[in-house]
Order: structure tokens, then C-alpha cells, then sequence
């Protein structure tokens, strides 16, 4: 596979209370490689540390011990100076859970311009990468409109844009469809799909649906703030128990295939992380008792 | 509540809209010393002259700019009947009982009216109706940017008052919705004595304030995630422009300002002191 982007070797992350004191470590020992270019979903229940993760990788939280090195700065450096800090925010964006508080300007465009312009890119350059964004998002119709008249999958997109905008090599989404409606939520799974086919942006999604995990090339689990397990989602979904028993459940799908075999159906294949893929071994077996 | 606009914006394509809203702010500014320096009849009827004339150039119906008036109508009132019951000068008018009506009185309440009219007219027209809330902004940045040298952190007020100004229709949103939550379960807002009423405000402000507080966070980390390290090295999408025909107006603007202050010479009618 390529470079390696980011490394984290028995990494381990505490908050600490108001006195200064570590509570229960919220990362334990975690060692995970990501590839550039990958397309990696977190998944994981309330408090399972993946967002921890997530604020991790571009420094917005300070790692306590292990290693640590993203796009080759290694973030346990105790002299890390703020240029190196503000590159590594550059090249690794964040888009958050609510998008209504990620936006900083009244006017689409003047939000989406806001990275850059702290980045100090000069004008004609600026002007080029607003367009742009707005064009990967598909958001171009609305560069002068303002945010709070957008509908949820809307604004979450000029977000995106804003973040593009930075022209960075990953960009982590920390939950960014858990506040949108079915149709919002699609409108961005189709944008983080576009930015790592098209633009071989690399992209983790951290997120505690099933579904939108399945459409990621890998998938980590994390529970307690420990890897649990680390495959592609037809591997992971094949694994029902080991989620089952840390409260997550396998795709509707996935889990009918499970319960058919476990009636001794007998199904061959392993690709159950799509729907249509289930249909697809269904029918084969189908097939195959017909005969 | 999503149709709310913030400040009282009248798009229209005049030649006021099209000024730069930092020549904007230095004509108001002229304008509103002028209302203070007019002392004669005469300047005052060419102050109520341009106040007229402003409202015509800035194509703003007069019904909007008069209901812009209104909430301050009591302070107009007030200030009107103080002057006309409580001036003294030497023209006896009226007299009855104790009160007093003296024709020096009457012109001073007149000249009042005109200058508190005159002020609302030229400030609201120059700032709040043709100007974005967001320009107002951008332009106040700009003007206080000397200002750095002593080092005030303009650029933090301004993005201070541009984040103030993106966060009031969400909060505003989020206050309905408290406020429906709350009638679900059997608030009252609307009856009761003024007391009552206040007191049932409380469990309103409390969640807004807790989630203000939380979005402010996030706010902060997403903004510290787009490499936010305060206004040094930023550049900007949009630069304002200032074109000749700004310097001009402001030009002609000043010139009819020190006109009014130089009609006070002619001391025709009651002159206020």
C-alpha cells in the first residue's frame, strides 16, 4: 500500500479534571496505520473514544503518551512550534456534528473563504478555491446566500467547502451526519465519497451508523477507548457477535444473512456489506436450492 | 422566525447603497454634528430640506423610515413637551394656572423635533437601511485600524461583532424552540402580572445560556481547526474599494454641512442659543 499517513502506536489519551488530575483514560494503547488515500469509518458507541481520536489527529486535543505522527509530524514533540501546528490543521481538516456551529460568517462564501484567509492565501487565489470548493460540494448556486436560511445537509456542505477550501490531504468528519435527516445525510455521504474517489482525498468518517460505515474501503472499531477490531466492512460484519456483545449492531442485511445461516442455510460468499450485495448471495443460494 | 433579517436592510440600487460604507460612516458622523451646531430658523429649514432630500436620493419609502421612527416617539414627545412647558423666554404666549407657554418655547420644541428627526433620518439612512449589517462591520474594521498603532484589537471587536451577528437568528431559532418546549409543558408567558411574566422567563434563559455557552465552544474548536490564530497575516476575500465618486459625495456632503453651520449667520426668526 501507499505512505503511511497516520501512525499511532500505543497511543493513550486522559482528560484531565479541573485540578489537573487524569480520569479514566479515554485512548488506551492504540495502534492504528492509515494509508494516504484511504477511506476509513470509526465506529464505535457513545464514549467509546472515537471522537477522542478524532480531535487527536489534528492536535485540538494534546496525546498523553505513545506515538503519534501524522503527515510525518510527530505530535508528541513537546516543542511543537505553531507553524508546524498550523500545517498540520491545514493539511488535515475537521467537519463536525453540528453544522451550525462551525459556521463563523453571514454569507456562504465569506464562511467558505474563512480557512484560507487565515492561512493568508492572497486574493485571486482565494477567490479561485471559494469557487471551487463550492463547485466539489455542488454548493455554487448559494455562494451568497446566508447560512441560517440552508437546510441542514446544506450548511453541513459549505462546512465541507470551508474545509476544502484549506486544500487539505485528509479531512476527518467527527459525527458530521448525526444531526442531518435522512436526505442531508446522503447529500454529504455522496461528498466524502467524491473526495476520495476523485480527488484521492483521505477520509475518516467517525460515525455510529452501520450503514455509512459499510460504504468506507476500511473500517476500525473502537470500544473503550481500545481497537476492537480493524477490516474491511465485510470482514468487520462477518465478526456479528464481537459487535453484538460492545452493543453495535451489523447492517439490516448483514444480519439477515447471519440469521439464515444460523437457521443452516447454507450461503456462500462474504460480501455482505452492501445491500445489494446481500441480494446478490441470496440469490445464488436460492439458485442453488432451486436446482 | 426564518424570515428574520437582522438590522433593517432596504435593498434597492440607489446612490447611497452604492457608497463605500466607510465614506458612509464619516458622512453620517458629519451629518449628525451638523444637526448639533444648527441654531437658526433658517438652517433648520434646510436641515428638514436635506433630511426630505435624503430619504428621496436613498429610494426608501417614507412609511418604513417613519415606523423606524416610532419607538422613539415617546423620547420626541417628551423632549417636545418639556420645551413648550418648562421654556422660558420673553414672548408671553398662554398663561394659566401655573403654566407658562412662551413663544421662545415653542420654536425650541420645534427645532427639537427637527434635530432628533433629522438625526434618526440621516443616521438610519446612511448606516442601518442601506448598509449590510456585515459591511457596517467590515467598514468599522477598517476605519478603527489606526487604532492598532495603540494597540486596541480592532481586528478581535470585529469579528467579535460578525460572529454576534451570524449567531442572532440561530439563537433566535433556538429561543422559539425553548420557548415552545417550554408552553408544551404548561408555561405561561402572557398572562399574569409584569412579575409574573419576567419570572416565567427564567426557564427560558437559563437553557439558552447553557447552549450558547456549549455552541461557543464548539465554535471555538471548529474555528481553531480552519488555522484561526487572530487577525495577524489574515487576507480577505472581499477588499472594499473606494472609487472617486465616494470621495466626492463626502465632498459635497461636508460642503452642505458647513453650509448649515454658516446659514446660522442669518439670523432670521427665533435663534437658539
Amino acid at each position: 500500500m501507499s505512505e503511511i499517513f497516520i501512525h499511532a502506536k500505543d497511543l493513550c489519551f486522559s482528560y484531565t479534571d479541573e485540578e489537573g488530575r487524569e480520569e479514566n483514560p479515554a485512548l488506551q494503547n492504540f495502534s492504528v496505520d492509515i494509508c494516504r488515500g484511504e477511506y476509513v469509518a470509526v465506529l464505535g458507541h457513545n464514549g467509546s473514544g472515537k471522537s477522542t481520536f478524532a480531535k487527536l489527529m489534528n492536535y485540538i486535543l494534546e496525546p498523553t503518551s505513545g506515538e503519534l505522527t501524522v503527515n510525518g509530524l510527530d505530535l508528541l514533540r513537546k516543542d511543537l512550534s505553531d507553524e508546524e501546528i498550523l500545517d498540520l490543521r491545514k493539511n488535515v481538516g475537521m467537519v463536525f456534528q453540528n453544522p451550525d456551529n462551525q459556521l463563523v460568517a453571514t454569507i456562504v462564501e465569506q464562511d467558505v473563504a474563512f480557512g484560507p484567509e487565515n492561512l493568508g492565501v492572497p486574493r485571486e487565489e482565494l477567490r479561485r478555491r471559494v469557487d471551487s470548493a463550492l463547485e466539489t460540494v455542488g454548493m455554487s448556486a448559494y455562494a451568497k446566500h446566508e447560512p441560517h436560511r440552508l437546510s441542514g445537509g446544506q450548511k453541513q456542505r459549505v462546512a465541507i467547502a470551508g474545509i476544502l477550501a484549506m486544500m487539505p490531504q485528509c479531512v476527518v468528519f467527527d459525527e458530521s451526519t448525526a444531526m442531518l435527516d435522512p436526505g442531508g445525510r446522503r447529500e454529504v455521504l455522496d461528498t466524502i465519497r467524491k473526495l476520495n474517489q476523485e480527488q484521492g482525498m483521505t477520509v475518516l468518517n467517525i460515525t455510529h451508523y452501520m450503514n455509512e460505515a459499510a460504504e468506507a474501503d476500511r473500517i476500525i472499531v473502537i470500544n473503550d477507548g481500545k481497537l476492537l477490531l480493524d477490516g474491511t466492512p465485510d470482514e468487520i460484519f462477518a465478526k456479528r457477535d464481537v459487535l453484538t456483545e460492545v452493543g453495535l449492531e451489523v447492517p439490516q442485511c448483514a444480519e439477515l444473512i447471519h440469521a439464515l445461516r444460523a437457521a443452516g442455510i447454507q450461503i456462500d460468499g462474504n460480501t455482505i456489506s452492501s445491500p445489494e450485495a446481500c441480494a446478490e448471495l441470496l440469490q445464488k443460494a436460492l439458485n442453488k436450492r432451486a436446482k | 422566525m426564518k424570515g428574520i433579517s437582522f438590522g433593517q436592510y432596504y435593498p434597492a440600487n440607489s446612490i447611497i447603497h452604492k457608497m463605500d460604507p466607510r465614506f458612509k460612516i464619516l458622512v453620517a458622523t458629519a451629518f449628525i454634528v451638523a444637526t448639533f451646531l444648527c441654531k437658526s430658523a433658517v438652517s433648520f429649514a434646510a436641515l428638514l430640506g436635506i433630511g426630505l432630500a435624503l430619504i428621496f436620493i436613498s429610494q426608501i419609502p417614507f412609511k418604513t423610515i417613519v415606523r423606524s421612527i416610532a419607538p422613539l416617539l415617546f423620547i420626541i414627545a417628551f423632549t417636545v413637551v418639556i420645551n413648550i412647558f418648562f421654556g422660558t423666554g420673553e414672548q408671553l404666549l398662554v398663561e394659566f394656572w401655573k403654566i407658562r407657554i412662551y413663544a421662545e418655547g415653542l420654536w425650541r420644541a420645534l427645532f427639537m423635533f427637527l434635530r432628533i428627526f433629522v438625526l434618526i433620518v440621516a443616521t438610519s439612512i446612511f448606516l442601518t437601511y442601506t448598509t449590510t449589517p456585515m459591511d457596517l462591520t467590515d467598514a468599522l474594521e477598517s476605519l478603527m485600524a489606526p487604532l492598532k498603532l495603540i494597540h486596541v484589537p480592532v481586528h478581535v471587536f470585529a469579528m467579535m461583532m460578525s460572529i454576534t451577528l451570524r449567531f442572532i437568528p440561530t439563537l433566535t431559532e433556538e429561543t422559539e424552540k425553548i420557548m415552545n418546549a417550554q408552553k408544551a409543558r404548561g408555561a405561561d408567558f402572557v398572562s399574569g402580572s409584569l412579575i409574573k411574566r419576567v419570572k416565567a422567563l427564567i426557564p427560558i434563559l437559563i437553557p439558552l445560556f447553557s447552549s450558547a455557552i456549549n455552541r461557543a465552544t464548539q465554535l471555538a474548536d471548529a474555528m481553531e481547526c480552519r488555522c484561526y490564530h487572530g487577525g495577524e497575516g489574515r487576507t480577505r476575500l472581499n477588499v472594499m474599494k473606494w472609487h472617486a465618486s465616494d470621495v466626492i459625495y463626502m465632498l459635497i456632503s461636508i460642503a452642505i454641512c458647513i453650509g448649515l453651520v454658516l446659514l446660522n449667520q442669518i439670523q432670521l426668526g427665533y435663534v437658539m442659543n
